[in-house]
């Protein structure tokens, strides 16, 4: 291949895997949100990669207050971004929701549109806020440098940061989702509201947290992506096609789908980025992509059950 | 128990359910027979809250009912049987009985469900939806119960129910009066079903309340015009 010899390969192919597993964390932490409001939910919410930019800029705000009032404290600036990302990015999801999402439910086409001007207008704002240039908050000491995992193969703090929060989000969701009496609330909302509101579930309560923390999960991702790169009013939507085509990939309703395309989308584009162009290696990516979800539109995993 | 006074019900401009009338007593296991299309879902639907009312009130123990979101009408007391079952296909059985729970905010599935239906008991962890017809319809029973209503609404339960299911399930609904002390409303079109565990029946026919009897006086000579029997 290329005139590699077969352990130059092997090192590249190690070499790009890790590069996708930052990949993956990234794409994860953005799914997860996603996976609730469209996976389980069936919203298509275009202003999903907004709520990750509110995060990063959330982010950005806390790490400048800390510089400039506690800058002995700087260090542990990012905890508390991440709560502060989570709750201003639920706050805005809830009011999303109460105002505009809740009359839409049964009109998805409008729902797209209507969230895809709501994105518009999140990113006007953050251009009017915080200009329209990149901004980055300086990563604390402990985020900084690499971690030497060979000769040849080094793995950025910050990537493993952010693949760290990735998985214990995606656990943390699994067990709300699978094991406490919240997740059983929205398993039977999303899949037969009116049914459920008639055994006794406050269906809209339901459908307004559950929306309100997929968008907070997306702060949270956006407070992750701080460490890899800078800011900007359209930081978020850059990822938006890429999160959807995850959880369409993995199964709309499939935790672990989401988990497992995730890993594949971000390794496959990895790995081949390094043998053709990062722009082409993303249209193979997608096109098989596109490929499988025409032969299996219900994705790579559903659950079959007799209706 | 419950209550409803000169209810009227539609879709868009057309009046389905005209002016009905009826009173449900403590313990009392009420039919309401009718063919196809004569509005007996169109009212269920409506009491529980699924479907608004153009005119008239429901109340339960007195409370006003009308107007309520569906949850708050099982938080009062009134529980839900819908046609066609309508359980949550991808959660397990234990899980669909819990969904019960949310009108009382008991933690603890009630002793009494799992001796009422032990198929369940061995089946909780179960999909719901890999069970057959008549294992769901003891489920939706189970999830209705669960909520510890004092009226349980039955639409339609012997649909797509094999007989020798159907007369299990009139003896299984004369002992869940006996174990609560509850009160029943069904809708029907199986005949043998209703005489076997009416006290009383309501027939409705295009959309009003046409005719009733008691349970001992219903048979096919009596039924035949209101029912393909």
């Amino acid at each position: 291949m290329g005139g590699y010899t077969t352990s130059e390969i092997a090192t590249i192919m190690a070499m790009q895997g890790i590069a996708g597993l930052s990949l993956f964390g990234v794409f994860l932490l953005m799914a997860l949100g996603l996976a609730i409001i469209f996976g389980q939910m069936g919203v298509i919410n275009m202003a999903h990669g907004e709520f990750l930019t509110l995060g990063s800029y959330a982010t950005y705000v806390v790490a400048t207050m800390f510089e400039s009032y506690a800058p002995g404290l700087f260090s542990y600036y990012f905890p508390v971004a991440i709560v502060l990302s989570f709750l201003v990015a639920f706050g805005v999801g809830y009011l999303l929701e109460y105002g505009l999402v809740r009359h839409l439910y049964k009109r998805p086409l409008d729902t797209l549109l209507a969230t895809w001007a709501v994105g518009l207008i999140m990113q006007q704002i953050f251009r009017s806020i915080f200009g329209g240039r990149g901004v980055s908050a300086d990563a604390p000491d402990w985020l900084q440098g690499s971690i030497q995992l060979s000769q040849m193969l080094f793995l950025s703090r910050s990537d493993l940061f952010v693949m760290c929060i990735a998985i214990a989000m995606t656990v943390i969701v699994a067990i709300l989702l699978y094991r406490a009496r919240w997740g059983m609330r929205v398993r039977s909302t999303t899949q037969n509201r009116a049914m459920a509101n008639a055994v006794g579930i406050n269906t809209a309560k339901v459908d307004r947290n559950t929306f309100a923390l997929g968008c907070g999960l997306a702060g949270i991702a956006g407070s992750a992506f701080t460490t890899i790169s800078a800011t900007t009013p359209t930081a978020g939507a850059q990822y938006l096609v890429d999160t959807f085509l995850v959880v369409v990939l993995g199964g709309a309703a499939s935790l672990l789908g989401t988990v497992a395309s995730a890993f594949s989308i971000a390794q496959a584009q990895s790995i081949l980025e390094f043998f053709i162009t990062g722009s082409m290696a993303k249209v193979l990516t997608l096109m098989v992509v596109i490929g499988i979800i025409m032969l299996r539109p219900q994705g790579l995993f559903t659950l079959k059950v007799r209706q | 128990m419950l209550k409803v006074n000169d209810l009227s019900i539609g879709y868009g401009l057309s009046q389905v359910v005209h002016d009905i009338n009826l009173e449900l007593g403590k313990g009392e296991i009420l039919g309401v027979m009718g063919r196809n299309g004569m509005g007996k879902t169109t009212l269920f639907k409506a009491l529980i809250g699924l479907l608004p009312s153009w005119s008239g009130d429901i109340q339960m123990g007195g409370v006003e009912l009308t107007g309520e979101r569906p949850y708050r009408r099982v938080a009062s007391g009134l529980a839900y049987v819908p046609q066609g079952r309508q359980v949550f296909a991808t959660l397990t059985v234990e899980e669909n009985i819990r969904t019960g729970l949310e009108a009382t905010g008991q933690k603890k599935i009630p002793d009494d469900i799992y001796s009422l239906f032990p198929v369940l008991q061995e089946m909780r962890k179960r999909r719901a939806g890999n069970l057959s017809g008549g294992q769901q319809q003891q489920l939706a029973i189970a999830r209705a119960l669960a909520a510890e209503p004092d009226v349980l609404l039955l639409d339609e339960p012997t649909e797509g129910i094999q007989p020798s299911i159907i007369k299990d399930m009139a003896k299984t609904l004369r002992e869940i009066r006996q174990v609560r002390n509850i009160s029943i409303l069904f809708s029907e079109q199986v005949l043998s079903f209703a005489m076997d565990v009416s006290d009383r029946v309501l027939v409705m026919d295009r959309g009003k309340l046409v005719d009733e009897m008691q349970g001992e006086e219903l048979s096919e000579a009596t039924m035949a015009k209101y029912l393909s029997v």
